[in-house]
């Protein structure tokens, strides 16, 4: 199990050392000078010496590397450009909007998608199982943007169930958090359920059609023992593959999320260092969501062994 | 008793895995799909003639106008006509998503076919394509873009990067399944060489689950480069694109959610119709995928 | 007759819900009585497994419809039962088992819970009555160690352990009938022996009704009371064992039992001093695991495996699942190379060479596959698949199309197949397009690797008839690869017996499968199904040697 744990970890180094390469190359291979990219048509000499001396950019390449490697791995992830400020201590109070919007997400898709899969695969080409199907496809289709201000037009503005955009802290008191939580939540989660429900159904049609599954039934037990006992714990194992590699797209669709309700999180963050053309900041966020994505399939990973016996460790 | 009769010589000969056009029009559903991602085609072609106004002109006495006879959608905020702009978005649209698809494609199926057969480059390749899949696409297209400057062919070149690791892995899982199958090692056996096996009996087993992909592709180029232009890194806000126009709408949003709602609505129709289409000729092109994920 | 557990009268089975639906099971009517066993027998697609779903109300809902006759279990209709009394049913009045052990049971649930939930489901035992009952029914089919493998993951289990587990839960609750489709078919011959021994005890011990599937006469030969034939959805023919195997009244049963080799061997061609084409030196094949952590794991697939083999003459390899034949096959044509030891062929060693150097040598030997569904490229017409060969050895293309319409004939397939598909043509002819195929090249040995193992018995027979003729015609030397006895004692010259990467015995097929020297060749003989059957001549081979 520790052997196994050791592995996974270190098979997720070379990934991270790629995405960090990417990530530096990309500014140095861009045609042109780096500073003057950076800084725009009408910089001055003295910006460009600035941007310069903070990147490093006289030095030579492999050294260039070198040091921005050994300040990542300290922790360090530079200053931004425009505000001067660490990088880390801007990404500190953003963190609590996105990871809420994402929590609640992950939690919200999974608890409908599931079951959503499972009776679709269940009533494999009834018109449940179209309709299912069909939500699913609308899902992968209709941009989260187009999502949000639909919902935004309908609860907040005609309804006037919810606040119309922004966020409010937990600290706050759980019923503003909550009621501010509740679109963006949604909105978030129609392209990620249409991904786990199309799998889950794939998924369980394999199994049902898997001989033990007949033996399940040969014993004379329940249709939903059968289900549920045999065949959704066989079928688990894509569905949360599906899960951690869908976790990329909850990343970009936080950062358009937030666009939409103006939270003041990691992806406005991001988005706004696009617009000022910061790009420690947005080299900052690619490797930290990267990372994130690193992780959290690392987890997922290992939750396989709990669910399978048959994977070695 | 079964015995094995010789084949009639009068059996014609019918060819396998063939891709025939009929499966545009094999549910309604599907129909109605090729019917909208048609007449988008037709409308982004002949623009031109189709379009009312100039969608680049500027009238800053018109701005943001109720539908009329003279702007039936209305105007924006800088007074263009929006039915124009839409129907020149269009074209943008388009040309992403297909050159987005056919490039991904191409260079993925080298990558796929090379890391499928080549141990050492495998074990190379597939780390790089694991960092880039590491990269939300979104993250990765707009450093992209923010770099190199936003131009169609930045945008289509950011939005091209991420899809290829998919692509890539897709073929190499073809190739490694298809590697493994006693025809392949009968043509070894009968002294094939290397190129000549994967051409004719590793590549064909790719065509079809890349055709397919090339369509989610397509959608998904599209969908990108709405996003891009609407978080204000896709190409520059004169040009009409579906995303642009409900970037500059999302500031007016209360005012007129028009800006927002019509282009949203072609967006979602085109990806929709695409992903449809996508959809049918996965299950034409695979009978066995149909009864496993059909619809 | 006693009292019948079940009895079918006049079942009809139908694709699809439409009248004039083709009918999987066509006017189909048996019976089998209280401590019987009925054996029913047919090839691939003769509705003999569809039937046993039907019984079992299993059978692909909305694709397979009764649409007539009646199925009564213990006098009970069971094809207008609901679905809840027949959920009833199962496990207590009738339960089954099937082919796959590998695959019937959930692998990501601990075994004696599989069968505790039989338990749960239908009695209202408690939990330590209920492991109580369920340890004792592992005793009885005869479990080894039954505490650890209550716990156990079915992947930590020997195929035949699984099967035994699958016995225990099928019969916990003491069902009157027992369907067994296809029960020992995944199996090694060993392993198939002593779980035919063990439901036949069982079904004794409990007077439990058998209704056993099988497409396998020595099986049938075991294990049968009564015998009932089936082809097409149709019934052939019925009758007690010794009636159908002595006195078959159908053309169809007795050419099914004309096809079945004979496990005596053929009386031996005289020894030649045709040249060697073939040799195989201490050849040697382990797999390394490699692990970041601790020792690599080796293992030995084949060792120290010596063969020889001479022009126009056939080596049969033999051996259970996992003995390393089909390693050894594919290290002789290099499609894996191995790691020890030498091959020779036609005097030249080639264990060593490169791909780039092996290139002209490839021509000599040749391989067909088992699987006759996967071995032609489906994209590829069958003429195109045959010249690649030719065409790769600098054949002209339209000389390589015509030795290819030649072949065919060869093959006793029409010329004109050259432009089809292969997905027009059935296993059997496949099979002859494939070895077609191989022969394109002129080799000097041909490698056939379970060749006829996935094919029908009647197509198995004419496919070894096909190569006995080429042999004869062309000269070519033959290693034959085979787990099944009976085809090796009809095809070899010798036989090469292997256990665990080994060979531990070698000589001439008539000594070797007549009068064994060890112990494991000895075994394998024994627990050869039916052996005791010449089914060729309809009698004993008891009474073939009076």
């Amino acid at each position: 199990m520790l052997g196994y744990l050791l592995r996974r970890i270190l098979a997720a180094i070379p990934v991270m050392g790629v995405v960090a390469l990417f990530v530096f190359l990309l500014l140095r291979l861009t045609p042109g000078d780096p500073a003057a990219i950076l800084a725009g048509d009408n910089a001055t000499p003295e910006q460009l010496d600035r941007i310069r001396a903070s990147l490093g950019l006289n030095e030579p390449i492999y050294i260039q590397f070198y040091t921005w490697i050994m300040k990542l791995l300290h922790g360090d992830l530079g200053v931004s450009l425009i505000s001067n400020k660490p990088i880390l201590e801007m990404i500190g109070p953003r963190l609590e909007p996105s990871i809420s919007v994402a929590l609640a997400t992950i939690i919200l898709s999974i608890l409908v998608a599931v079951p959503l899969g499972v009776i679709a695969a269940w009533k494999h080409g009834t018109w449940i199982d179209r309709f299912v199907m069909g939500l699913s496809v609308l899902g992968f289709s209709v941009p989260v943007f187009v999502i949000g201000y639909v919902l935004i037009q309908i609860f907040a503005i005609d309804l006037r169930w919810v606040p119309v955009q922004g966020f409010k802290s937990l600290s706050a008191g759980f019923g503003p958090f909550f009621e501010r939580l509740i679109l963006p939540t949604c909105t978030l989660s129609f392209i990620y359920v249409a991904l786990i429900a199309r799998m889950t159904r794939a998924s369980m049609l394999d199994v049902l059609g898997e001989d033990y599954v007949r033996t399940a039934r040969a014993k004379g037990i329940g249709e939903a023992g059968v289900l549920l006992r045999h065949a959704l714990r066989n079928a688990a194992v894509p569905v949360i593959t599906v899960i951690g590699s869908g976790f990329a797209l909850l990343i970009s669709g936080v950062v358009v999320t937030e666009s939409v309700f103006n939270l003041p999180g990691i992806g406005r963050l991001t988005v706004d260092a696009v617009l000022a053309r910061d790009y420690p900041v947005i080299q900052a966020m690619i490797l930290l969501t990267s990372g994130i994505y690193v992780a959290v399939n690392l987890l997922i990973d290992l939750a396989y062994t709990l669910l399978d016996p048959r994977i070695r460790y | 008793m079964a015995i094995d009769t010789l084949p009639e010589s009068s059996i014609p000969v019918t060819r396998p895995f063939r891709l025939r056009l009929g499966f545009l029009t094999a549910t309604p559903i599907i129909a109605v799909a090729t019917i909208c991602l048609a007449l988008i085609i037709l409308m982004a072609i002949f623009a031109p003639l189709l379009a009312p106004h100039d969608p680049l002109l500027l009238a800053p006495a018109q701005r943001l106008k109720p539908a009329s006879a003279q702007f039936l959608l209305g105007t924006d905020a800088f007074g263009r006509d929006l039915m124009s702009r839409i129907i020149y978005g269009a074209r943008i649209s388009l040309v992403i998503g297909l050159g987005a698809a056919v490039c991904s494609i191409v260079i993925g199926l080298l990558i796929g076919l090379v890391s499928g057969f080549f141990r050492w480059v495998d074990a190379v390749m597939m780390r790089v394509m694991d960092g880039l899949m590491a990269i939300p696409s979104i993250l990765l297209a707009i450093a992209v873009v923010s770099l190199s400057g936003a131009s169609i062919w930045t945008v289509m070149v950011a939005i091209t990067i991420p899809e290829i690791p998919r692509v890539a892995r897709l073929v190499r899982s073809v190739v490694l399944t298809a590697r493994e199958e006693p025809y392949v090692e009968a043509a070894i056996s009968v002294g094939s060489s290397l190129p000549k096996i994967m051409w004719r009996h590793l590549m064909p087993n790719t065509i079809a689950p890349l055709i397919v992909q090339g369509t989610y592709v397509c959608a998904s180029a599209i969908l990108t480069e709405a996003i891009l232009s609407f978080l204000g890194a896709g190409i520059s806000p004169e040009t009409p694109t579906w995303g642009n126009i409900m970037a500059e709408g999302r500031a007016y949003f209360q005012v007129k959610p028009q800006l927002i709602f019509w282009p949203g609505l072609l967006l979602s129709i085109a990806i929709l119709s695409v992903n449809l289409i996508g959809d049918a000729a996965r299950d034409a092109l695979d009978p066995r995928m149909k009864q496993r994920e059909g619809k | 007759m006693t009292n019948v557990v079940l009895d079918i009268n006049n079942l009809v089975v139908g694709l699809g819900r439409k009248a004039d639906a083709h009918r999987i099971i066509d006017d189909l009517s048996l019976r089998v009585a209280e401590g019987e066993t009925l054996c029913l027998v047919g090839e691939s697609g003769s509705g003999k497994s569809v039937t046993s779903l039907t019984v079992m109300g299993l059978q692909q809902k909305g694709t397979l419809i009764p649409s007539g006759g009646s199925v009564k279990l213990v006098g009970e209709e069971l094809l207008t039962a609901s679905d809840r009394r027949l959920r009833q049913l199962r496990a207590t009045r009738m339960a089954m088992i099937f082919q796959e052990p590998m695959t019937a049971l959930n692998p990501v649930v601990h075994v004696g819970r599989q069968i505790d939930e039989v338990l749960r489901a239908h009695t209202d035992l408690d939990a330590r009555a209920r492991r109580q009952k369920i340890l004792a029914m592992m005793e009885h089919v005869r479990l080894p160690d039954v505490e650890r493998i209550f716990a156990s993951y079915p992947h930590r289990l020997s195929g035949g352990q699984r099967q035994r587990i699958m016995i225990a839960m099928a019969l916990v609750l003491e069902p009157k009938l027992l369907i067994a489709d296809e029960p020992t078919t995944a199996l090694d011959v060993t392993t198939q022996k002593q779980i035919l021994t063990l439901i036949r005890d069982l079904q004794r011990d409990h007077g439990t009704a058998v209704l056993f599937i099988t497409h396998d006469m020595g099986v049938v030969a075991e294990i049968a009371d009564r015998v009932a034939v089936m082809r097409h959805g149709r019934l052939v023919e019925t009758g007690p064992l010794q009636d159908v195997l002595r006195h078959p009244k159908m053309e169809y049963t007795r050419n099914l039992l004309s096809s079945v080799p004979s496990l005596v061997p053929r009386t031996p061609r005289p020894e030649t001093t045709e040249p060697v084409v073939l040799e195989a030196n201490e050849l040697g094949k382990v797999y390394r695991e490699r692990s970041l952590f601790g020792k690599a794991r080796e293992v030995a697939a084949a060792q120290n495996v010596t063969l020889t083999l001479r022009k126009g003459r056939t080596l049969g390899i033999v051996g259970e699942s996992g003995s390393g034949k089909s390693t050894v096959a594919r290290c002789i044509v290099r499609l894996i190379d191995p790691t020890s030891g030498g091959v020779r062929l036609a005097g030249r060693e080639i264990s060593d060479l490169s791909r780039r150097l092996l290139q002209p040598h490839r021509q000599k030997i040749q391989i067909i596959f088992q699987d006759p569904y996967r071995s032609l490229n489906p994209r590829v017409t069958v003429g195109e698949s045959i010249a690649e060969g030719p065409i790769n050895y600098g054949m002209p293309r339209k000389d390589a199309l015509a030795r290819a319409r030649q072949l065919l004939k060869l093959v006793h397939l029409p010329p004109d197949a050259i432009s089809r598909y292969p997905h027009q043509f059935s296993g059997g002819q496949r099979q002859r397009i494939a070895i077609a195929r191989a022969l394109a090249l002129d080799p000097d040995v041909l490698v056939a690797d379970e060749a006829v193992s996935a094919l029908d018995v009647s197509v198995q027979a004419q496919v070894l008839d096909l190569l006995d003729e080429i042999q004869k015609r062309l000269g070519i030397a033959l290693l034959f690869i085979t787990h099944d006895l009976r085809v090796a004692a009809q095809i070899c010259d010798d036989v090469a017996v292997m256990q665990h990467g080994r060979v531990v015995e070698q000589g001439p097929a008539a000594e070797v499968l007549t009068n064994p020297q060890q112990a494991y060749t000895r075994a394998l003989l024994d627990a050869a199904p039916g052996r005791g059957w010449d089914f060729a001549n309809f009698r004993p081979v008891s009474e073939a040697a009076e």
